[in-house]
């Protein structure tokens, strides 16, 4: 089963095989399956890297291929979201002596999920709504250059889904760039702390907010909105970076011309092509409230110059009452980075059940499958597989379960439709039970992380199952109204969470780590073969890229959700980074003080988060480590 | 109540306040009962009401007694978490049924009433009642799971309204003229959960001639659920599915004549009510409240009742 003598193509595996690989799946065949990525065509350690960095399009415009300036200028790291950093000092034999260096707090109680930035000897932090953004001063650590504090409408947090996070910002040309709850694009001048512009995107009394973090693509910002439940439009635009203004913008559903899909769309699948799908695809007019935002991650391949980013779920009606495919929900997206024009999609749900939103990271690698070296996408997708697809053009080489699925048995890989399991589906009424994976999915919103020099995917993830039974009466704006009971629960062994390293040539498994919670946090992997993470339950933890050892942890005073960073400080040495303050979705029971008598609470999450109260209490703040 | 509701902070509803960035929603956020000024915190009378104007005098008291820094006995406060821009229920110039109910209340009990205001969507019961911004919300329905309800004070049910001049009758979903029409229903969001016609409508295949309007609407609007109604009026669509109160209160202030007709059946087999009791709900355990509460809806129910005809509740 994990045999590694060459990449041979994976063909969808049943989940029973997965389970036998997580019971089984250990670190002895590792030096064996290090022969497929392209870090291992060159086995000297440093080369490797660099070269390996330069072919995954893991660069920075502002840096060369391969020389890591140990800075942390987007919460991906790089344009090909490895969150892979060169940085050694901290290493799989020393890193057992991390220290905490310095710490500051945000003083805002809400989750904390976004990445610090370090820029020079500046580092910028940006806390939850009210979305203040933190200039510290690295010179003398835990002190604070500036404070910026946008206007934003204090209205958002009454109709924000989804407890008030922000997920980070991104530097470029001397400007902090980032969003606000409220539906704001902020440029801020990175060492005054002085409002550049500030565009108003989303309108907050519609519902439409903004969580996710900007990438910055030469002279374009690009951001998507957030708010599906509320039936607003999904849309990604670019903004110049100079002025703030619109350059273009991208629908997730309508007419073609509102997706910007014209006669450079070439999808893969017949199933993507036709004229105005993101109409047709729906009930007449479903489309305007369609759903299909954009509020997880984008990648961008400077040699082909395109972005890559996925669509939210369809929404807000329930699934039989928008019959169709519900184009272009649920999918991936593939655009030309400077027109914004379509070049393919996919998608990964037609017709969504389970609100399994395709919002996750684009991870772009250049791999070995079947022997031909291939440009590609990785994708852990919220339904519980891996997809590798083929980033020119969006054909799919794999799809493989990673985690506990049964609502479906995989992806027909000719037509690229997911097989669904009839008798899972949902409706009013219906008893639908051990719905695997449950509504956030084997994996929602946090960021995986990729080593050239294992070529191992290191995923945190959710191992979540539901039941949807019986019929609940809720109230809105003085409306009752009626929806399923929705339980979560722990998947198969009884835990909520797990941290995998994933091979995505094999398409196995090489190790799993099982965690009480589920892993909400993001990774990050450096060439010091070192991979942290951190657990809702508030352990920051280091364990060995190679073999999943644990080698270090360390209790922070919240629990994580946020994204790790590593970087190098004015003094030479190198440093770890995380946000602590549980909140989001999953932690929402703490950071909003929901009741855990109450299992249906935050639809249906709170049932599988009941005993997060014992375990940590809300409070943002950073935390830095470094070798003393 | 709790002692939280003895303290001085009379600042507390600005800084709970989320709508206070909304811009149309009041045009002078005339408030009824106090409002911090130039000049500090002040009461304000509204109108002719004898009761607010009793309310003033015991901010006053109130006022004078935190003045001094210690606290004579003050005057109860019943404090009501609502949505400030959300009539007929509640809205910030006081002027819906649950807001008179509120003032029933606070009569009985001798208090005076001080608001939070929140718009009733998802989070709003976290926000509010279970944050311990307020100790009641004046409208859950009686299953209610997030609070501990009350007994019922009125049984609603879903209706359909149409123009009068549309020359049609609409009775029950089964009517085979439904078919034939553009249907409006409330949307509420995914994940399950709708509104009961949205899902009958479905249940029964109707989904090309329905057209959604969601719940939540756009919110720098006055009363953005209110839509679904004007857009029969206007004759956007044929014929809508609204909630009874929705309903009684916006369908006679339409320029046109619409008519308003209870869905049938009640229930759709198995699970699929469209009538619903309502109640009011205080946090879980405050079961001293709630009794309170039961005893002022038992002994005022004809004035209830009245109050609720008033505003053009239907009931079953």
């Amino acid at each position: 089963m994990r045999s590694s003598k060459e990449g041979s193509f994976p063909s969808t595996r049943s989940t029973k095989k997965i389970l036998g690989l997580v019971a089984g799946g250990l670190a002895l065949t590792l030096a064996g399956c290090q022969t497929r990525t392209e870090a291992q065509d060159q086995k000297t350690p440093k080369p490797a890297a660099a070269r390996s960095a330069a072919l995954t399009g893991a660069r920075m415009a502002s840096m060369p291929a391969g020389q890591d300036d140990g800075q942390w200028l987007m919460p991906a790291k790089n344009y090909a979201s490895t969150r892979y950093s060169e940085l050694g000092q901290i290493n799989a034999r020393n890193v057992r002596n991390l220290k905490a260096a310095w710490t500051f707090s945000t003083g805002n109680t809400r989750g904390h999920e976004a990445a610090p930035l370090v820029v020079g000897s500046t580092m910028y932090v940006v806390a939850p709504f009210p979305n203040y953004l933190y200039a510290l001063d690295l010179n003398n650590p835990g002190s604070t250059r500036w404070v910026y504090k946008p206007e934003v409408d204090s209205s958002a947090q009454g109709v924000a889904c989804c407890d008030h996070v922000n997920r980070g910002a991104a530097y470029a040309n001397g400007r902090i760039f980032y969003n606000t709850l409220d539906g704001q694009a902020v440029a801020v001048d990175a060492e005054t702390g002085q409002e550049v512009w500030r565009t108003a995107l989303g309108n907050i009394n519609k519902g439409e907010s903004i969580t996710m973090a900007p990438l910055v693509v030469k002279d374009k910002v690009l951001v998507g909105n957030s708010g599906g439940e509320f039936g607003v439009r999904g849309w990604l635009t670019a903004l110049d970076a100079e002025t703030g203004e619109i350059a273009w913008k991208a629908f997730s559903t309508g007419p073609d011309k509102d997706v910007l899909i014209g006669p450079g769309f070439r999808p893969f699948y017949a199933k993507e092509r036709g004229r105005d799908l993101g109409v047709s695809s729906w009930p007449p007019g479903a489309w305007k409230t369609g759903g299909g935002t954009v509020w997880g991650w984008i990648s961008y391949d400077p040699a082909l110059n395109l972005i890559y980013y996925g669509t939210g779920n369809p929404g807000p009606w329930n699934p039989d009452q928008r019959p169709g495919d519900n184009k272009w929900t649920c999918g991936i997206f593939a655009r030309d980075a400077d027109t914004g024009e379509a070049r393919w999609f996919y998608q990964i749900s037609p017709h969504d059940h389970y609100d399994y939103d395709a919002i996750n990271e684009n991870v772009l690698l250049d791999l070995d499958i079947r022997g031909q070296r291939r440009k590609v996408l990785v994708r852990p997708e919220r339904n519980g597989y891996v997809y590798v697809l083929d980033r020119g053009t969006g054909e799919v080489l794999s799809a493989t379960p990673f985690a506990y699925v049964t609502v479906s048995t995989g992806v027909d890989l000719k037509t690229g439709r997911m097989r669904e399991v009839e008798a899972k589906k949902t409706g009013v009424g219906k008893v639908v039970r051990e719905i695997c994976p449950a509504a956030p999915g084997a994996k929602d919103w946090q960021p995986s992380a990729f080593s050239p020099r294992t070529g191992l995917l290191y995923m945190p993830h959710n191992n979540l199952c539901m039941d949807f039974e019986g019929v609940e009466a809720n109230y809105i704006a003085g409306t009752p109204f009626v929806g399923a009971n929705v339980l979560m629960y722990a998947g198969p062994g009884g835990h909520r969470g797990e941290f995998t390293a994933w091979d995505p040539v094999a398409g196995q498994a090489r190790w799993k780590i099982k965690e009480r919670f589920p892993a909400w946090s993001g990774a990050l992997v450096t060439a010091g073969d070192v991979v942290f993470y951190g657990t809702m339950d508030g352990w920051f933890k280091a364990v060995h890229a190679v073999t999943g050892q644990e080698l270090w942890k360390f209790k922070v005073g919240s629990g994580i959700i946020g994204q790790p960073v590593t970087y190098r400080g004015p003094d030479g040495k190198q440093y770890v980074a995380i946000l602590s303050g549980v909140g989001g979705w999953a932690g929402a029971i703490v950071a909003g003080d929901l009741d855990g008598r109450d299992g249906t609470g935050a639809l249906g999450f709170m049932n599988a988060m009941k005993d997060l109260p014992q375990h940590t209490t809300k409070g943002g703040m950073l935390y830095v480590f470094a070798l003393p | 109540m709790s002692s939280r509701s003895l303290d001085c902070h009379l600042d507390s509803r600005r800084r709970s306040d989320p709508s206070s960035g909304l811009s149309p929603l009041s045009p002078g956020r005339r408030e009824g009962g106090w409002e911090r000024g130039a000049g500090g915190v002040r009461a304000r009378r509204r109108g002719i009401d004898p009761i607010r104007g009793f309310l003033g005098i015991g901010v006053l008291l109130l006022l004078a007694a935190c003045a001094k820094g210690h606290a004579s006995p003050p005057e109860r406060e019943l404090r009501v978490c609502a949505d400030p821009n959300n009539l007929p229920f509640t809205n910030r110039q006081l002027e819906g049924f649950e807001n008179r109910l509120a003032d029933l209340l606070a009569r009985d009990l001798h208090a005076t009433v001080r608001y939070t205001w929140w718009p009733q969507r998802r989070g709003f019961i976290r926000s509010t009642l279970k944050a311990g911004a307020c100790d009641v919300v004046l409208g859950v329905p009686s299953s209610f799971e997030m609070a501990l309800p009350t007994r019922p004070y009125y049984r609603s049910t879903y209706v359909f309204i149409y123009r009068k001049d549309r020359g049609i009758a609409v009775r029950s979903f089964d009517d085979p003229v439904l078919r034939k029409l553009r249907i409006g229903v409330q949307m509420i969001g995914d994940d399950g959960n709708n509104t009961p016609p949205a899902h009958a409508l479905a249940n029964r295949g109707m989904i090309g001639n329905v057209v959604g309007y969601t719940v939540y609407g756009d919110y720098s609007q006055p009363n953005p659920p209110a839509r679904i109604v004007e857009a029969v009026a206007k004759g956007d669509v044929d014929v809508a599915v609204v909630w009874g109160p929705l309903a009684g209160y916006f369908a006679p202030r339409q320029k046109v004549p619409l008519e308003i007709v209870p869905v049938s059946p009640q229930i759709d087999m198995p699970f699929l009510p469209f009538v619903f009791d309502i109640s009011m709900g205080v946090r879980r355990g405050d079961t001293k409240l709630q009794a309170e509460l039961d005893g002022i809806l038992e002994r005022r129910r004809p004035e209830i009742d009245a109050l609720l005809d008033r505003y053009g509740v239907p009931r079953t």
